[in-house]
């Protein structure tokens, strides 16, 4: 059901999340669970075994026809093209300047039927402007250019999607889904089946990606039979040490982990080179809108490049505190918190290249204060038996 | 004291005011159990040196929580005498002894007109229920 206007959006599971005592804030235009009980609580169950958190904010867009390949590798900067089923990638959406407008995961599956599809989950804040940008890229002549026809719906109302993460993720999941989980790679993801009566055996997408560092699984599924799996997680949950988990501590684990939050580190006015996301940009290949720009960007020289902070003290620093070396001011934060694992402030931000060396010694304005600071790799945590 | 007993700021802070041997007002000041419900997951305090001296509604400290920082509002003006240091290694007497161990500082009132601009314990109880309303 859509809340009334002007009224946040409501996720299928809003219900239970006011029922069980969630503390609900207002995200991007939905109202999301912040935390059930603790976010410290919450994170190191997540560290420790598992969290289950619900991520039905975010956007889901789907496209379809024979058009869906190129129309993609014409507006994300990473290589579509040549993706195989199964196959899930981290690429941006950028501006004709080579500004960030989003980071995206886009996926390539086959439904049900067998029908190729690819699916682009979008971050909740960037939803509408994404939309609009792909209609403006998308008008009636190209989506309807027979032969190469592109039928593009958004079906984040339609869908939810729910985050399964932890070390233990995968003995929660695997006996309810009728997919080898085991054998699955990361940034590996395919339709299957929900096992469990509640789920009336739909199918949904299960893939082996998350925004935690941890290992674990993000399903999509029909918005119907989403409470119904939710309640199922949650009870097999309980006695892995498996606990509901809100955006408060998915923030601090992203942190942790060393990953991007749009809005924070990302923005219209990064470009991917800064962010340490050149990986994500394929240059020689399709003409993305910002493409140029970007070739000609990645020549000079990076104006200032994205740190990890880790504070001396334990007074932590938040968003938009100038970093300075010496009198110097070198550049800002982007995110901060007190780091439930390491027990120390850390931060994310922009410095200039000469600086961003780790070790290096600089200071924070924390509210006026000087807080002794010094430059760390990224990311903070990193967990036991995982790939460099 | 008793949480009935205290009077409160509009910001969450509580006071105990109390006479000395010598007949000054001291002001014992901490954290409402509703603000720390509201905060939760406190991860830092910064409190003061004794012997500052803060005016009514002026900040002499901050608390922060995983997601956020709040500045702590003086109630009453005067000079802080006491500061309860064993805070910022033990932040969880704050949380589970708000009216008690965890007091933040003692203050030696120095004007009392402030004090008749705090709230009593039943209109402090008004205010936090509005404010559940309106999240």
């Amino acid at each position: 059901m859509d809340a009334p206007e002007n009224k946040p959006c409501r996720t299928p599971l809003y219900g239970w999340h006011v029922a069980h005592g969630a503390k609900m804030i207002d995200f991007a235009g939905w109202s999301m669970p912040v935390q059930y009980t603790s976010i410290i609580q919450e994170h190191e169950a997540t560290r420790n075994s598992g969290g289950i958190a619900d991520i039905s904010h975010m956007g889901r867009l789907r496209f379809e026809g024979p058009g869906a390949a190129v129309f993609l590798a014409e507006l994300l900067t990473r290589r579509v093209a040549d993706m195989t089923l199964g196959q899930i990638r981290y690429s941006l959406v950028t501006n004709d300047s080579g500004g960030i407008l989003d980071d995206v995961l886009v996926g390539y599956y086959h439904n049900a039927q067998g029908q190729p599809y690819y699916l682009v989950v979008v971050n909740a804040c960037n939803r509408v402007k994404i939309v609009n940008w792909i209609r403006q890229h998308l008008p009636p002549e190209r989506a309807e250019a027979p032969g190469e026809e592109v039928l593009f719906t958004d079906v984040t109302r339609l869908w939810a999607m729910l985050a399964v993460q932890g070390p233990r993720a995968i003995d929660l999941l695997q006996p309810l889904i009728d997919a080898d989980l085991q054998s699955m790679k990361y940034y590996r993801g395919r339709q299957a089946r929900l096992l469990h009566p509640a789920a009336s055996r739909q199918g949904g997408i299960v893939s082996r990606t998350g925004y935690t560092g941890e290992d674990g699984f993000e399903l999509a599924l029909g918005a119907q039979i989403a409470p119904a799996v939710w309640d199922v997680l949650v009870e097999m949950g309980r006695p892995l040490g498996i606990v509901p988990a809100g955006l408060g501590c998915r923030d601090t684990l992203r942190l942790e982990a060393g990953m991007p939050l749009y809005g924070h580190e990302l923005c219209e006015k990064t470009h991917p080179f800064e962010a340490g996301l050149g990986f994500a940009c394929h240059l020689a290949g399709y003409d993305f809108p910002g493409r140029d720009a970007l070739r000609e960007i990645a020549r000079q020289p990076l104006r200032r490049t994205r740190v990890g902070l880790q504070i001396d003290g334990r007074r932590p620093a938040r968003e938009h505190c100038d970093v300075y070396h010496g009198d110097q001011k070198i550049g800002m934060t982007t995110s901060g918190t007190v780091s439930p694992t390491l027990k120390k402030p850390i931060a994310m931000g922009y410095v200039s290249p000469e600086f961003a060396v780790p070790g290096t010694e600089v200071w924070i304005d924390v509210r006026g204060r000087k807080e002794p600071a010094h430059i760390t790799e990224l990311p903070f945590y990193r967990r036991k038996n995982e790939k460099k | 004291m008793t949480p009935e007993e205290l009077l409160y700021r509009k910001t969450h802070e509580w006071v105990a005011v109390e006479t000395d041997a010598t007949g000054a007002k001291i002001a014992t000041v901490g954290i409402s159990a509703f603000a720390l419900e509201a905060l939760t997951d406190l991860v830092y305090i910064d409190l003061p040196e004794a012997g500052r001296k803060v005016s009514a509604g002026e900040p002499f400290g901050e608390v922060e929580s995983v997601k956020a920082v709040s500045d702590l509002y003086s109630p009453v003006a005067g000079e802080i005498i006491e500061v309860n240091s064993a805070l910022t290694d033990q932040l969880e007497g704050l949380s589970e002894d708000p009216y008690g161990k965890g007091w933040l500082v003692k203050i030696r009132i120095s004007d009392e007109a402030a004090l008749s601009e705090l709230l009593d314990y039943a209109a402090y109880q008004k205010q936090c229920q509005e404010e559940m309303a309106d999240d």
